[in-house]
């Protein structure tokens, strides 16, 4: 083979042969790890202030100052209720941090042991299991939530469970992927030969692989879950009023879009920052925990 | 250029064992292809139809084959990684087609592997020494840091490559760390699969010498594969040439390679540009028709590709 | 790291600048390409005339792809060449020609065969609407139909069986060495001037790499197309070539007739491959002969002479890139050749 190595994204050819190693990719200066924790940071501190201290009590209402616009007293204005939409956001960070940890824990601490063992089982276990798991994607996941909320009672707690579950096989889905390509690879091969049991082959060679899978597909399912609590919130599933939600915030702002588009804006951008902090967090631990990325020039 | 110039005297004669050390008869392995219609079954892979041959202790024994010919799948068959159709292998007298992992636990100890790709051959998540010492988990050893470094430094490596990860090597240099692996459980046979075929010419040589001294100082039996015939030449002392899923011929290399008994081993040695040649005037049309007066059809071009 | 513009001021001259003659199919003159400030390849010349079947021949490290590259103008993002680069038939210098000049070139006047049959070619389009694609970019053929009709002949000189058939099908279907055909078929669709193969044979079996290397020389040979093959394999440029360049480090380190630099290398290293190479001139143990020490990374050289640390001849002036001892049909660049007895 005769491509060099440059150190740049090489066009084609990995350098085989050259007997000192190859320059790795040029790591992106983590700009995606700083912005991710930034924002995300902001959230958790949001969230954190809100048990602190919030400018009022974001579930008094008050039938004086509705759908007020920004001002020096409400800083981002009050919604219907008269209720301070910037304390709304400050307590509504705790939700959307709850949501999201547990929809997105169950899913991937049931998904990816689940997908990893489709992957490197017999095929049609794997299969048959891979096909149950597409009937619970086929399943509207709003449903669950109702039958789990009609079950347990309605609840934050209740709705995230439910969405988590209905998560699952998309983390089955991307793990089991992941584990068939590293099955097929030299290395496990040379496990294998070196009478490493099946189990710890998953473990030592296959989960850490695929760790940049699950990473990404968190941080994906992330941003699923809060708009399914909105939505779950609105059917009166989910976080029960007056409990703040950004997804409640948003659904409630629909009616008064005209008048008041700031109530639909203020809430969007908090959960698109926050999404996006996510988002971008998962890639950046994604690429520093890769130890090919690790060298720099 | 006689055998006794190439191979270094200290190398155990062929003549050592009485029973051979692995036996194959009659080696089937077909694979079904994954269906493709509902109605018609699907397609079948004879990758290997009826392979026979013995491996004494200390041969050094070579296997040349082209893509589709089934060395790599005879490779897994005799490492226990993979079930024959039907057949039998016996190493060390022991049957090893048709049993489970757990009584193939010898097998991992006794007989190990060195791969082709420097690349995937690795994992890229491990440091060299995790990998390196993976084959002696299965066993207790006294000191495994201890033999990691030996094994490192007995590959021609420096001691600290232990703390690195595979992809801060060369080519030639993991390698070395899959020859270095492969070592570590002692094992009393290494197969090595196209080790050399993805390396540059220099290197080549370094890796093919490291190879040849650590088989010397180990007393090992090397069963060596490659579509390379030169290479499979200056290595072994035995050649068997596969093609299609059959051995066509096994024999001592000298004979192998100059009187071939066999029309497709005397294509393919007619194939192979060697400098001497060259200089001699044979040109790049003359191979092509040298291997056409070895009873090659050259309207052949389909080949079934198997792994 | 050296820096590109403090070569300039230590070291002569490695080859003679190389002017451009009417009779030539590409001159290349002074030619370097260096990312940021490190230098990839420094110092290139080379001169070929229509019909001639030159090597290039080098390890990885070398730098000979990335000549290739720069030569069709496909040099990955952040890499620069230097130099001059002049093609027959083009009247600007392509270093320095924009995208769309270098596009209307290539697959015209200039053509490529890389390495990978397996994703040289695209998988979703029939075998025979690339070839016929080749063609109906460069309106080398007037219309779809007859263009498709060139593409089955086309196929048929590469000798894939039963053309007609061939052209319908999709890459998976093939093998590996009628994939390469493919490649060859499209690349010649246009009778380039030059035609530039990166290792074609590597990843074929020893009987397809025979068929594939005559399938290339008549190629050229019916077109009169100049060839530059660039491979590592010293047996098959000895095969396929009349004159050769050995690379290492990014520089040329020695020129000529294969017969001259194969019975007598000069530099340290080309010896040293040759000797590394052959697999029957083994020491009293057995063992093959090596060149000492590994090929440093890109751009990683010692300064002064590319070789030094791994030469056995070592001199003194190696602190010093040496010149070029020679002319263009026959040369080296060493401050302490391997000498023969004349």
């Amino acid at each position: 083979m005769s491509a060099e190595s440059t150190g740049i994204s090489a066009p084609q050819l990995p350098a085989v042969g050259a007997e000192e190693p190859p320059r790795t990719r040029r790591r992106r200066l983590n700009s995606s790890l700083i912005a991710g924790a930034v924002l995300v940071g902001l959230v958790i501190a949001a969230a954190l202030l809100s048990f602190v201290w919030t400018p009022y009590d974001p579930t008094h209402v008050d039938s004086s100052a509705r759908l007020e616009g920004f001002s020096g007293e409400h800083w981002l204005g009050t919604d219907k209720f008269g209720r301070d939409t910037f304390s709304q956001l400050l307590v509504g960070a705790r939700t959307t941090l709850f949501v999201g940890v547990v929809a997105v824990g169950v899913a991937a601490v049931v998904g990816t042991p689940l997908g990893i063992f489709t992957g490197m089982t017999r095929p049609w276990l794997g299969t048959g299991l891979t096909r149950l798991s597409d009937l619970l994607l086929a399943f509207p996941a709003l449903l669950l939530a109702i039958m789990f909320g009609a079950v347990f009672g309605a609840s934050t707690l209740t709705a995230m469970v439910a969405i988590g579950i209905a998560t699952i096989p998309a983390f089955v889905r991307i793990t089991r992927g992941g584990t068939m390509q590293v099955m097929s690879t030299e290395y496990v091969l040379a496990a294998r030969a070196a009478g490493r049991p099946r189990f710890w082959i998953g473990v030592r060679h296959v989960f850490p692989n695929i760790l940049g899978l699950v990473i990404v597909q968190c941080s994906v399912s992330f941003a699923i879950a809060v708009l399914a609590e909105a939505a779950l919130s609105f059917l009166g599933f989910g976080t029960r009023p007056p409990t703040p939600s950004w997804g409640r915030m948003l659904q409630e702002s629909q009616e008064f879009l005209s008048e008041a588009p700031r109530l639909a804006i203020v809430p969007g951008i908090a959960i698109a920052l926050a999404v996006l902090g996510f988002n971008l967090l998962g890639d950046g631990l994604r690429d520093r925990f890769d130890p090919r990325l690790e060298d720099r020039r | 250029m006689t055998d006794a110039m190439t191979k270094p005297a200290a190398s155990p004669g062929p003549q050592s064992a009485d029973a051979p050390l692995i036996q194959v008869r009659d080696l089937h392995r077909v694979y079904t292809r994954s269906r493709t219609s509902l109605l018609k079954p699907p397609g079948q892979v004879h990758a290997l139809r009826g392979v026979s041959f013995d491996i004494r202790k200390g041969e050094r024994f070579g296997i040349v084959g082209e893509s589709g010919s089934g060395k790599s799948t005879l490779l897994r068959l005799l490492c226990g990684l993979d079930t024959a159709t039907s057949g039998s292998i016996r190493f060390g007298g022991q049957e090893i087609v048709g049993k489970s992992e757990r009584q193939l636990k010898f097998l991992r100890k006794e007989l190990q592997l060195v791969f082709q790709d420097p690349m995937s051959a690795l994992d890229p998540r491990m440091r060299v020494r995790d990998i390196v010492r993976e084959p002696l988990l299965g066993q207790r050893h006294p000191d495994p840091v201890g033999r990691v470094k030996e094994l490192l430094t007995a590959v021609g490596l420096p001691p600290d490559a232990g703390d690195r990860f595979p992809h801060q090597f060369s080519g030639g240099q993991r390698q070395r760390i899959s020859i270095a692996r492969a070592l570590a459980p002692q094992p009393s046979v290494l197969i090595a699969d196209e080790p050399v075929s993805a390396l540059d010419v220099s290197v080549r040589a370094q890796i093919l010498n490291v190879l040849a001294d650590l088989v010397d100082e180990f007393a090992l039996t090397l069963v060596f594969v490659s579509h390379d015939l030169s290479v499979v030449r200056h290595v072994c002392d035995t050649i068997a040439v596969m093609h299609n899923g059959q051995l066509v011929e096994v024999g001592p290399t000298e004979k192998v390679h100059n009187a071939s008994a066999h029309p497709y081993t005397r294509r393919l040695v007619a194939a192979i540009p060697t400098i001497r040649r060259a200089l001699a005037g044979v040109g790049a049309a003359d191979l092509a028709r040298g291997m056409v007066d070895a009873g090659h059809d050259p309207t052949d071009t389909d080949r079934d590709e198997v792994a | 790291m050296r820096r590109v513009d403090s070569d300039m001021e230590r070291e002569p001259r490695s080859v003679t600048g190389v002017l451009p003659d009417d009779r030539d199919v590409l001159t290349v003159d002074r030619m370097g390409i260096a990312v940021r400030d490190l230098s990839l390849v420094t110092d290139v010349s080379l001169r070929l005339r229509p019909g001639e079947r030159v090597g290039l021949i080098g390890e990885s490290g070398s730098g000979k792809s990335l000549t290739a590259l720069a030569l069709m103008g496909l040099l990955p993002e952040g890499l620069r060449a230097t130099g001059s680069i002049r093609l027959a038939g083009v009247d600007r210098d392509l270093i320095g020609a924009s995208e769309r000049e270098m596009s209307r070139m290539r697959g015209r006047q200039i053509a490529m065969v890389f390495q990978e049959p397996m994703t040289a070619l695209n998988p979703l389009m029939r075998v025979g609407n690339q070839v016929a694609e080749a063609m109906l970019l460069h309106s080398t053929r007037p219309d779809k139909a007859s263009a498709q009709r060139a593409a089955v002949e086309l196929l048929d000189r590469v000798r894939l069986p039963d053309p007609a058939n061939a052209v319908k099908a999709y890459p998976h279907q093939l093998s590996g060495g009628q994939r390469q055909r493919v490649m060859l078929a499209i690349a010649l669709a246009n009778d380039p001037e030059l035609l530039i193969c990166d290792e074609p044979t590597t990843a074929l079996d020893v009987t397809v790499q025979a068929q594939m290397l005559e399938l290339i020389l008549a190629g050229v040979e019916e077109r009169g197309s100049a060839l530059l093959f660039i491979t590592h394999d010293l047996a098959v440029v000895a095969t396929v070539c009349q004159r050769l360049l050995v690379m290492y480090g990014g520089r040329i380190v020695e020129a000529g007739p294969v017969h001259e630099v194969f019975t007598r290398p000069r530099h340290p290293y080309t010896r040293g491959l040759l000797d590394a190479s052959d697999l029957e001139a083994t020491d009293p143990r057995g063992r093959l002969h090596t060149i000492a020490g590994t090929v440093p990374a890109a751009g990683r050289f010692p300064v002064g002479c590319v070789f030094r640390n791994r030469c056995p001849r070592e001199p003194e002036e190696a602190k010093v890139m040496p010149g070029w001892t020679g002319d263009e049909t026959r040369g080296f660049a060493c401050w302490n050749p391997v000498p023969y007895d004349d």
